[in-house]
């Protein structure tokens, strides 16, 4: 225990400061769902994430947002354990036909208001999977997608300024 | 040629055996072709002799130019340091050939997987059951790696059929595809009798994305790219073992400093996968302040990463060829500098685990895999050497680990305790190896060799983090893709977990599971 608390004393805090970077505007989100998601859930926003076939890689960045360095929760973002608890879906990978119901099952599950954003290439329209007999590709074909985090995989602080951006618009400095 | 000493053994316990032909065109790889009916027999004289799980079966359809299929089992000779390919023509009307399931339990999955990918029979295993195509989704009678696959065609669907336990007292419970975490998708199905699990039946394939067909007609320098896509935790390693394929068979090796240079790449993803199951195993059990400290760690190694080659999962780095991303002296600086740090994190976290008695209480005798059923299931990598099987391609194909003086470590329990062992050390060997290496890095000299593709075939292998990545690839004569077969070590592993986890409770399954840090996608392809 005592040995526990010198490490948590030495180590300080390693949190690190994050800017969004006013950048363009994100498109994909309609103005009214875009109001809507500042008002309601720009103080908090609980996720639920699933995987429909990603590499693993975009799991770990998702991860990764959310170790002590980047510490994505100070923003009142949450990744909740069931959708019932959602307000937004956050979508990997290039929809495996074997995934397309566990999705859209997910999906259901959310209680009103809710909305999706997808994470990686892959989800946007399959990336390097499209085409393959197994993959439905764009997420964007299946469920109504609010937002995209581009990369593959995008990087723990691409995938937080995309969040606080489409949150609170371009002003948001922590 | 000379006849092989493999041969001679073989014919010590099959004395009437003959091969229909023998190769040999790379220094690590045996060649052997049989009939049909020599096939079965020498599979279990091979699995014994070397002894070896079934490394890859796998089918190859060659119909446009033999008018056969071709069947091959890859089994690997450590001593010898040598990968036996056997090979059967599969006639293409009715196919079909005799199952080796029932005598070696590691072909089971593999010809699972040729009858619902090729249409081609294993006569006599008991589970013929669909792993990839679901049957929810994916009609009966379309083969997808058949080369005249032109796309799914309806036709009657169907549902899974899992096993059942049934009994006073016994219940079933069904988790996933979709779990409560940020992991890929795979769906368990516990039979508990009060507490203690009686069974998991793992129903997995929710990640298929038809990898291998995708591989089929690219070029290997497109296709290069596609292998860093498959399992996004081992992309270097995934890498490697494609590439080293493709040098195969272009007859290239790569320089000396490129091949130092992987080695530090291939260290580095595994200590970033070891320290973040290590923070899981933590994690899981509810200790969550090492489990932080381990992330931490592990955002270190990502950062270094990218330092160092501009990606943080060490993509866009290997070439055929070579590696594109030299370390030069600026970073010499930076890496031993960020080991230094790594390495004091490393031992304070390893110190506050050790010496948290309720922690060991969780991890000690739980989950145990033993040594008897791991070699019997053919489990590889991590999880065998945990439990006490000396098995590491670092080891036996050393390459430039033999310089650096590789020591592989080994675990006997078999439990979660073990496996969590085995990666504090691993991980300290991996930063002493990364230092070796870097030291050796000497000045300019070239990283990268020109390649032409021909047409070949070579097996591609290396040691992951997980255990050993294996990539075997054809190509034809315009150096384009006709077959790539890949295995990752989870897909031998997988059934070592629903062994593993036999007894415990189902609050311990993702102890257990964390500790053997399984991929989704990369059994799953
Ligand atoms: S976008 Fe890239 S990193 Fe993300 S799942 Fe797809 S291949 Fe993996």
């Amino acid at each position: 225990m005592i040995y526990l608390l010198k490490n948590r004393i030495l180590k300080g805090i390693v949190t690190k400061h994050i800017v969004a970077s006013p950048a363009k505007e994100i498109e994909s989100v309609g103005r009214e769902l875009k109001s809507l998601i500042q008002k309601r859930f720009s103080r908090s926003l609980h996720i639920r994430e699933v995987d429909t076939g990603s590499c693993g890689a975009c799991e770990s960045e998702i991860i990764s947002a959310n170790n002590p360095i980047y510490d994505l929760q100070r923003f009142g973002v949450n990744f909740v354990a069931s959708p019932r608890h959602a307000d937004a879906l956050l979508v990997t990978g290039p929809v495996s036909r074997n995934m397309l119901l566990a999705l859209k099952k997910t999906y259901q599950a959310m209680p009103e208001p809710k909305f999706v954003i997808t994470c990686g290439d892959c989800a946007l329209d399959g990336g390097l999977f499209k085409g393959s007999y197994y993959v439905h590709g764009a997420v964007k074909n299946i469920l109504p997608v609010a937002l995209h985090i581009p990369g593959c995989p995008p990087s723990p602080l691409d995938i937080i300024q995309a969040l606080l951006k489409f949150l609170h618009g371009n002003e948001f400095v922590c | 040629m000379d006849c092989p000493e493999v041969i001679s053994s073989i014919k010590k316990s099959l004395p009437d055996f003959s091969a229909l032909a023998v190769s040999q065109h790379y220094p690590d790889e045996i060649f052997i072709k049989v009939s049909p009916e020599a096939f079965k027999d020498t599979s279990m004289v091979l699995h014994k002799i070397l002894p070896s799980p079934v490394m890859m079966l796998f089918a190859v359809d060659e119909r446009k130019l033999t008018g056969v299929f071709t069947l091959n089992a890859v089994f690997v000779n450590l001593k010898q340091r040598q990968w036996i390919i056997l090979n059967m023509d599969i006639p293409q009307e009715n196919p079909y050939f005799d199952s080796l399931a029932k005598s070696i339990h590691s072909a089971a999955i593999f010809e699972r997987e040729i009858q619902e990918m090729f249409g081609i029979q294993p006569k006599g295993n008991p589970d013929l059951r669909r792993m990839n195509l679901h049957d929810e989704v994916w009609p009966q009678g379309n083969f997808p790696l058949r080369n005249d696959f032109k796309g799914m065609v309806n036709g009657n669907l169907s549902e899974y059929k899992f096993n059942r336990v049934e009994g006073g007292g016994i219940f079933e419970v069904p988790v996933g595809p979709v779990h409560a975490g940020i992991i890929g998708p795979g769906h368990f199905r516990f039979s508990v009798a009060g507490e203690p699990i009686v069974n998991l039946e793992l129903r997995l394939g929710f990640a298929h994305r038809g990898v291998e067909k995708l591989f089929e007609g690219k070029t290997c320098f497109d296709a290069l790219r596609l292998s860093e896509c498959i399992c996004g935790d081992s992309a270097f390693a995934y890498s490697v073992a494609f590439a080293t394929a493709a040098e195969k068979i272009s007859g290239i090796s790569i320089p000396q400093k490129a091949a130092y240079l992987r080695g530090i790449y291939l260290e580095l993803e595994r200590m970033y996968n070891h320290v973040s199951d290590i923070g899981g195993i933590a994690l899981d059990v509810g200790f969550s302040f090492p489990a932080a400290y381990a992330s931490v760690i592990k955002e270190t190694i990502l950062q270094l990463n990218e330092k160092l080659t501009a990606s943080r999962y060490l993509k866009n780095v290997n070439v055929i060829g070579g590696v594109s991303g030299d370390i030069d002296d600026a970073k010499k600086l930076i890496l031993f500098d960020a080991l230094k740090k790594i390495k004091k994190d490393f031992n304070a976290l390893v110190k506050m685990l050790n010496s948290s008695v309720s922690f060991m209480d969780r991890v000690d005798t739980t989950g145990v895999l033993i040594k008897k059923t791991a070699q019997d299931l053919g489990v590889v990598g991590l999880v065998a050497r945990a439990s006490g099987i000396p098995t590491d391609l670092r080891k036996y194909f050393p390459g430039v680990y033999s310089q650096a003086k590789f020591k592989m470590m080994t675990q006997e329990a078999g439990d979660v305790l073990s496996r969590l062992e085995l990666r504090f050390s691993e991980f300290v060997e991996s930063c002493r190896l990364i230092e070796e290496f870097t030291i050796k890095l000497s000045g300019s000299r070239d990283m990268q060799v020109n390649s032409v593709l021909k047409q070949e075939s070579a097996l591609g292998y290396v040691e992951g983090a997980r255990g050993p990545v294996l990539c075997w690839l054809k190509t034809d004569a315009h150096g384009v893709i006709a077959r790539c077969k890949l295995v990752d070590p989870s897909s031998h592993n997988w059934q070592g977990l629903s062994y593993a986890v036999l007894g415990n409770i189902i609050p311990d399954f993702p102890v257990c599971n964390k500790s053997f840090n399984l991929s989704y996608s990369g059994n799953d392809l």
